[in-house]
């Protein structure tokens, strides 16, 4: 396959960016979409040209380092991770344009690469549970619905990856805040902060600039794990419930 | 109990003296959209039994200016003479400035958290959703037109009789711009009912995915009703039905 790549070049946070053409020939369509930009980076190299920056880790799906925004959509045509996108989704001749997630939150550091860290301080806001330490406990003494099992496994799916908030158009985390937040919630392991878990962590939410929920449902489309759109309504129900029970203390 | 391995936000040595402000109510996106999810849903209330009144124009001048009496003699004699309307007004503009506000302080938000566009663009969610921010100032507009029309008179074509509604609305309706406004309007409101009443239920919890169905179809059944049952009058005034 011979392609035309547009692709987002920035030398630095506070570097200007644009899109740079590159043709790249050779490419099978058993590649994956990041084997391909190894291909370029490569000829790059060769060149003595700087190789595209982008992030990648496990390639297999699990891990949420992989990003992309692939013609205009979060991971690409299909539903699932850039690292688990074939070359075969294209067509020889094609045009790709490859950009990074826009988000304010987001800021990016190098070309492809932006910085996510703002899920991790999310995540440090409440997405945790207090267990004794030690031995593990026998793993039938806590009993578990197996609704509320299926629910949180569901959203335990989430790898944190960014799509929801790099496809939504108000650049809002909600669906990743609720996927997390809905996991813990619902379990008796999560139950003792039930309520400062949410109220914490959709509070870290706004306070790192993403923006509101319009549901527009652009996030549930690009998520690669298929973390449903209710889950932010399920979100907002416990956030109400953690005010009513706060404002009654 | 694991030993605090967080410092800063330790609920064990007590709360900080105020929470940072997007923990607060309306300090937090969730909040400013339950303020606007409350007050859609009570003008939505309100458009229901306004196009009910509006339908009993077509049983006549009598019993439409009857009802229009009725308005303001409501809960009398309780209530003094059009206080019950004034309650319901009072009511209103509290929830069309509270809905306002929270739309613009959040649209704001929006925008300033997607500072960037892609390059590479496409069609993005379906048009009531796109079309919910100017859908909505259109519906402002109109709604201070509309009042200016056919409650206190100032705009209205021809002369303004208080306390007779049929003979004014088939006034308005008798001039086209009065129609083009309306229609668009009422157009902009069917829309806006759509994504809204749905998107309300989202922000209030209710949504879930087994009701998904059924609220998508009560609010595209709202939307409808409302649409049609506005613009019945307009066309039933421009085609003699009600004249």
């Amino acid at each position: 396959m011979k392609l035309t790549l547009r692709v987002w070049r920035q030398k630095n946070a506070d570097a200007d960016g644009a899109l740079s053409t590159y043709e790249v020939d050779g490419i099978s369509s058993d590649m994956s979409f990041l084997e391909m930009l190894d291909t370029l980076n490569e000829e790059l190299i060769l060149r003595g040209e700087d190789p595209v920056a982008f992030d990648h880790d496990c390639r297999e799906g699990i891990c949420g380092a992989c990003s992309l925004v692939i013609n205009g959509d979060a991971h690409g045509p299909e539903r699932t991770t850039t690292c688990q996108l074939h070359m075969r989704s294209f067509r020889d001749g094609d045009t790709i344009d490859v950009e990074p997630w826009r988000a304010a939150a987001f800021p990016v550091v190098k070309d492809l690469v932006v910085d996510r860290s703002a899920f991790d301080r999310i995540i440090q806001a409440g997405g945790y549970i207090s267990a004794p330490t030690g031995a593990a406990p026998e793993a039938h003494a806590t009993p578990v619905p197996k609704a509320d099992a299926d629910f949180a496994f569901e959203h335990a799916e989430c790898i944190g990856c960014g799509a929801c908030v790099a496809a939504c158009p108000n650049g809002s985390a909600m669906l990743f805040t609720s996927a997390k937040i809905n996991h813990l919630n619902v379990l008796p392991q999560g139950a003792p902060e039930r309520e400062t878990r949410v109220l914490d962590m959709v509070g870290q939410m706004d306070a790192e600039g993403f923006g509101g929920c319009t549901l527009t449902g652009e996030c549930a489309t690009a998520c690669p794990k298929g973390i449903p759109l209710p889950s932010i309504a399920a979100m907002n129900k416990e956030w109400l419930r953690a005010q009513r029970k706060s404002a009654r203390r | 109990m694991a030993l605090a391995t967080k410092t800063t936000t330790d609920r064990g040595t007590g709360r900080p003296p105020s929470p940072p402000r997007s923990r607060t109510f309306w300090g937090s996106t969730i909040g400013k959209k339950t303020v606007m999810a409350v007050s859609g849903l009570l003008m939505l209330g309100y458009l229901v039994a306004h196009v009910m009144g509006n339908l009993k124009v077509f049983f006549g001048p009598e019993e439409f200016n009857a009802y229009g009496h009725w308005l303001r003699t409501m809960g009398a004699p309780v209530l003094h003479h059009s206080w019950a309307l004034w309650l319901v007004r009072i009511v209103l503009l509290a929830a069309v400035v509270a809905h306002a506000v929270s739309a613009y302080q959040l649209s704001r938000r929006d925008i300033r958290a997607r500072p960037t566009a892609y390059a590479h663009r496409r069609k993005r969610s379906s048009y009531a959703t796109r079309t919910m921010r100017w859908g909505g100032v259109v519906v402002a507009l109109f709604i201070v037109w509309h009042i200016l029309d056919l409650t206190t008179g100032t705009a209205h074509p021809g002369g303004f009789q208080e306390g007779h509604p049929y003979q004014n609305v088939v006034d308005t309706f008798s001039t086209w711009y009065g129609n083009v406004i309306y229609i668009v309007a009422m157009l902009a409101v069917g829309l806006h009912v759509r994504h809204g009443f749905w998107s309300a239920a989202q922000t209030l919890g209710v949504g879930n995915a087994r009701r998904e169905r059924l609220l998508k179809t009560l609010a595209n059944g709202l939307a409808l009703v409302l649409t049609v049952g506005f613009v019945s009058v307009p066309v039933a005034v421009m085609t003699g039905v009600v004249s």
